[in-house]
């Protein structure tokens, strides 16, 4: 099993919710993804800055005196806001690849979740409430956002294990299901210089996607390109900077509803994580089709 | 008529109530508020009842339904009146995949569309559905009906037993050893009291219709083949 959930907003006016609504959205599917739970929030950062999250095991030891290090080792003023066991770093844009790099040689033990200029992931082991309420999720803003609960079947139960992953700048993705051929696909992206920190298959997916953006894909044609080179059962829901996307293998047997308003698009592995969304009793209620790319721009 | 607010009230309540009416009883019609999506409404119900649930409801809602007539407001999840016995369920938006999965008798009417794996298995289980039908629908039908006034998926009645299925849109395409047959008077005759029950005769004629049925080449054994095995 596993839960999704995904909110698009269209108005500004629920952004300042948008934390709030994907967090109680999450919670509701706990039942289908106790092991673990992560969030992908698109808040936006300042003009010509870029955000780098971080996860430590051991947050007290590497995240001290963490800013003031890379701010050394970049040379630019550096901002850090810890939140339990993660940590957004904000970089200027431009030094956002310095910063990474620094990253790695001042703290080997920190994990990078997600970077760009808009995106931050947090994830954890843990049920859904615990893990939103650890990293405040219900207090953050956002234009869009991806949750999702997971009932591991591929790989261990681990921090790193949790969805999102996110596989390029500002790229997220969230997989209910399995994949059979990820071993080959991995070989092959390795090849072509993807790297990966896992060996989950939903890694391998975010990266196969990220791998076709890279070559210049608009990202309705990088998901359509999942329906033929990966093999077994999904629904993904992926996240870029200004977009959010949706696609179900020709199967269709992992669940998915979608509730489009003027409002907002919401993603639901079940109805029931989206009653309390406002304007939820007017939306347009549907199930994606198989097979069939679904995504929005803004 | 018993109002039950299934968020206040949590489901073991609701069911529990619902399995307690045996043979005659004053409780005849039900109303349930809030189902807010959620799984197993009315399921296992064994009474002549009247329950409208009043929203859309989560996985298995109506499952295993025996004697009572069960309407949804709303849309119905995954497996709605999954292996029913006998009764009614009304659909009045879509179901989700797999449903009337199984089912051994009575009737489901969805008045929207029905997603993929309709009527799987369905093993004497009337179903009309009013809009369209998703992919590998019927697949291994022992008996019943499908009526279909929309379009039907890929792989229509794969490895179809006796189930007879009426469709009056397109086929996507039809699944092994399930080919069109002829309609004969009996077919129509049929067909026109289903879309009476069905709720859909003022939406459709049964000479609209093209019917559906197994070729029996799958499913009984061939002599000639006895060096496969």
């Amino acid at each position: 099993m596993c839960g999704i959930v995904g909110l698009f907003l269209k108005d500004p006016a629920l952004e300042p919710r948008l934390g709030a609504l994907l967090t109680e959205m999450l919670i509701t599917m706990t039942d289908r993804g106790p092991d673990s739970a992560g969030i992908a929030i698109y808040s936006g950062a300042g003009a010509g800055r870029a955000k780098i999250t971080v996860q430590s095991a051991n947050p007290s030891r590497d995240f001290k005196s963490l800013d003031g290090d890379l701010h050394d080792a970049i040379g630019q003023p550096v901002l850090m806001l810890v939140k339990d066991t993660h940590a957004v770093i904000e970089v200027p844009l431009d030094q956002m690849d310095a910063a990474r790099t620094a990253l790695a040689h001042l703290r080997p033990s920190v994990k990078v979740m997600s970077a760009g200029e808009s995106i931050e992931i947090f994830k954890e082991v843990g049920l859904p409430r615990d893990v939103a309420a650890r990293f405040g999720i219900s207090t953050m803003g956002g234009t869009h956002g991806i949750g999702h609960t997971r009932m591991a079947t591929e790989s261990a139960v681990t921090t790193m294990g949790a969805h999102p992953f996110s596989t390029g700048s500002d790229q997220c993705l969230v997989h209910n299901g399995s994949l059979s051929n990820h071993n080959s696909v991995r070989r092959d992206l390795k090849r072509a210089g993807m790297t990966f920190e896992t060996e989950n298959d939903t890694e391998v997916a975010a990266a196969f996607i990220s791998h076709k953006l890279q070559e210049g894909a608009a990202l309705g044609d990088a998901m359509g390109a999942t329906l033929t080179d990966l093999d077994g059962f999904f629904t993904f829901v992926v996240g870029t900077k200004n977009g959010f996307g949706v696609v179900r293998d020709p199967i269709a047997c992992k669940p998915a509803v979608m509730a489009e308003t003027d409002q907002y698009v919401a993603f639901g592995s079940e109805y029931r994580a989206m009653v309390n969304l406002p304007g939820i009793e007017n939306a347009r209620v549907w199930e994606p089709e198989p097979a069939t790319v679904y995504f929005w721009e803004r | 008529m018993q109002s039950f607010d299934l968020s206040a009230n949590g489901l073991r309540a609701l069911n529990s109530s619902l399995h307690a009416l045996k043979g005659q009883t004053n409780m005849t019609e039900w109303e349930i508020i809030n189902p807010k999506g959620s799984h197993a409404i009315a399921a296992g119900v064994d009474a002549p009842v009247d329950i409208t649930v009043r929203g859309s409801t989560g996985y298995y809602c109506a499952g295993m339904n025996k004697q009572a007539t069960i309407r949804v407001k709303g849309s119905a999840g995954p497996g709605v009146a999954e292996n029913m016995m006998s009764g009614t369920v009304i659909i009045d938006g879509d179901a989700s995949q797999y449903a009337g999965a199984t089912g051994r008798g009575g009737l489901l009417i969805i008045k929207g569309n029905a997603s993929s794996r309709c009527g799987i298995s369905m093993k004497g289980i009337d179903i009309v559905v009013h809009g369209n039908i998703g992919h590998m629908s019927c697949f291994m039908a022992q008996s019943g009906n499908m009526v279909v006034l929309g379009d039907a998926g890929e792989a229509l009645g794969d490895s179809l037993y006796e189930a007879r299925l009426f469709v009056r849109g397109s086929v996507k395409s039809l699944g092994a050893d399930c080919i069109e047959k002829e309609m004969r008077p009996e077919h129509i005759a049929l067909l026109a009291d289903l879309l009476k029950r069905g709720e859909a005769d003022d939406k459709a004629k049964p000479e609209d219709f093209k019917r559906y049925g197994s070729a029996r080449k799958l499913y009984t054994f061939n002599v000639d083949n006895a060096a496969a095995y």
